[in-house]
């Protein structure tokens, strides 16, 4: 069965491989699992599979780990930093972004539209590392016009996961 | 104080010890549990909170919100094949639950049967009884995959109108009908001249295989039909306690005088929440896809563990035979639970063709129906070996 996942405003629907769907909720499931839970066979799903890895569809499997509740000496500060920058001819924005997201402490960088550019995601161990990346190395880049800084204070969801522990359970063991 | 005879005679569920133990015991993967495990869908419940804040904390009319009948008989309409009339043809109840105690009640004429087919949810038998009602069970096995045939309604005793209580998809056997089938079933009705209450709670959103026909969309049967349905299980609204009734003006219209002044209305913030939740076909496809995965998984590997077991067509409850261990389904269940720590329903709950039966919820996370099941292969390595 393939699931909607998005109804046009005509009424009519987008789907996706259910493959995906459900990997993308639990990656650790066996390729004999989904097999059984799409009626397919075992050998139809990991031929699926291997063909979304190569072709760049499903990038990679890990963790979603909450760092907020680990504990570590180790702090962790994240900005969200606003870029407006020049588009260059003939590339865009494109040959700007990847200058920007080649560094290793830019975690997520999105092109936007409305009043700035770039969004850029920053990770630094304080708030003294991550503002010197931004003016030493972002707001010196010669297309970038002018940046402005929010630091994160606290996470509540990522990408559809709530980052809290969730109350477990209310339901009565046995009911009919 | 004198307790009345009826409810004196009500025998209380056998099996009210074993589910005692189960709610008394810590760390217990359940699959006993007959209800969603996914919260209410959040924009169903902030619109609830929405009309709390500004202020709908009344009564409403005693059929319900005169928003929320047209809304459903707009829903009703391209499913059933035929239209309810909002204003005396539908009526808005404490859950389906209170939908099939005041029909019972409602349709209570001296001598009339009411026909219930087991193993089957366990409100139907005493809910008839105490409307005074002759509850009157018709065994459903494995061979039949649990359902009725039209041969065997044929061959049951009855009396012109007598009561027909049809449940599709099945809790707890996941029994359901396709449209020939049922239109085999209506012939019988029709010359018998039976009255039919239809529970479908787990119809719409929870069909697997195929469409759920419902039963007054068959030729003949609107005028024969009581449709009960309600918001529980689709949209995960089990809290809520919001279902509706529509039928024959008639029928609709003594269930309302019971209503008005048992009940006087459903409550006005679950009503509220069931509006927005009409709006929610997405939200439950999406819970109804995730039911499905796991239907399927449950399914093959109790078979591959020797439990066997047909696949439910609808709802959310695996039906395994536990016949090969050679306990009865008591007995197994208290094992497992004593020993592996996995809570299930036995089979004889639901009537006496459950015996030789468990029922396991796939309302459960993946994880837990993961590590149930491996529980339950070494609790059979161990007895059965
Ligand atoms: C077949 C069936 N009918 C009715 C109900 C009760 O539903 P409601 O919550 O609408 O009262 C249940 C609940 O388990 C059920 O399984």
């Amino acid at each position: 069965m393939t699931i909607p996942v998005v109804v046009k405003l005509d009424g009519g629907e987008c789907f996706m491989d259910e493959i995906l769907e459900i990997l993308e909720k639990d990656a650790r499931l066996t390729s004999e699992e989904i097999a059984v839970m799409t009626g397919k066979s075992t050998a139809e799903v990991e031929k699926r599979i291997k063909k979304y890895e190569s072709e760049g569809v499903i990038l990679k499997y890990k963790a979603v780990v909450n760092k907020e509740a680990v504990e570590t000496d180790v702090k962790i500060v994240r900005a969200l930093i606003e870029v407006k920058v020049i588009p260059q001819r003939n590339v865009g924005f494109d040959a700007i972004a990847k200058r920007i997201y080649s560094f290793s402490a830019v975690k997520s960088c999105y092109l936007l539209s409305g009043g700035y550019d770039l969004l850029v995601i920053v990770e630094g161990e304080d708030m003294h590392s991550v503002s010197s990346f931004v003016s030493e190395k972002l707001a010196t880049l010669e297309n970038v016009q002018g940046t402005v800084t929010h630091f994160l204070l606290k996470k509540y969801k990522e990408d559809g996961d709530i980052l809290h522990k969730i109350d477990g359970d209310k339901r009565l063991s046995i009911s009919f | 104080m004198k307790i009345n005879k009826k409810v004196k005679d009500l025998s209380p569920s056998g099996i009210r010890a074993f589910f005692d133990l189960v709610i008394g015991m810590k760390d217990v993967i359940s699959l006993g549990v007959g209800e969603p495990d996914f919260d209410t869908p959040w924009r169903i419940s902030e619109s609830a909170i929405f009309s709390v804040e500004k202020g709908y904390t009344t009564y409403t009319s005693n059929k319900g919100l005169q928003e929320l009948r047209e809304q459903i008989s707009r829903y009703l309409k391209p499913r059933l094949k035929t239209s309810y009339d909002p204003n005396d043809e539908i009526l808005i109840t404490v859950g389906v639950s209170e939908a099939m105690d005041l029909a019972m009640r409602a349709l209570s004429v001296s001598d009339c049967k009411a026909l219930i087919h087991e193993p089957c949810y366990v409100s139907y038998y005493p809910t008839a009884y105490l409307a005074g009602l002759d509850p009157v069970y018709l065994a459903t096995t494995a061979q039949t995959a649990f359902k009725v045939t039209p041969k065997q309604l044929a061959e049951t005793k009855t009396s012109s109108g007598d009561i027909f209580l049809l449940n599709y998809p099945c809790n707890p056997t996941g029994a359901s009908y396709n449209r020939d089938e049922l239109v085999e079933l209506a012939r019988v009705i029709e010359k018998k001249d039976l009255f039919v209450i239809s529970d479908e709670i787990y119809g719409d959103y929870m069909t697997y295989d195929g469409d759920h026909v419902p039963f007054p969309s068959l030729p003949g049967m609107r005028q024969r039909t009581l449709y009960l349905n309600g918001f529980s299980k689709a949209y995960a609204m089990t809290g809520w306690r919001i279902g509706y009734a529509a039928g024959p003006r008639e029928v609709i219209a003594a269930m309302t005088k019971i209503h008005q002044y048992t009940i006087l209305c459903a409550p006005i913030m679950g009503q509220m929440a069931a509006l927005e939740a009409l709006r929610c076909d997405k939200e439950a496809k999406s819970m109804r896809a995730e039911y499905n995965r796991r239907r399927k998984y449950i399914v093959t590997e109790l078979n591959k563990l020797g439990l066997d077991c047909l696949m439910p067509q609808g709802a959310f409850y695996a039906f395994a035979s536990i016949q090969s261990t050679g306990m009865d389904s008591v007995e197994f269940a208290h094992k497992l639970l004593e020993e592996e720590k996995v809570a299930v329903v036995p089979g004889t709950a639901f009537g006496p063709s459950g015996a030789g039966y468990i029922r396991m919820s796939y309302a459960t996370g993946i994880s837990d129906i993961k590590e149930a099941l491996s529980r339950i292969g070494k609790f059979l390595k161990k007895h059965c070996a």
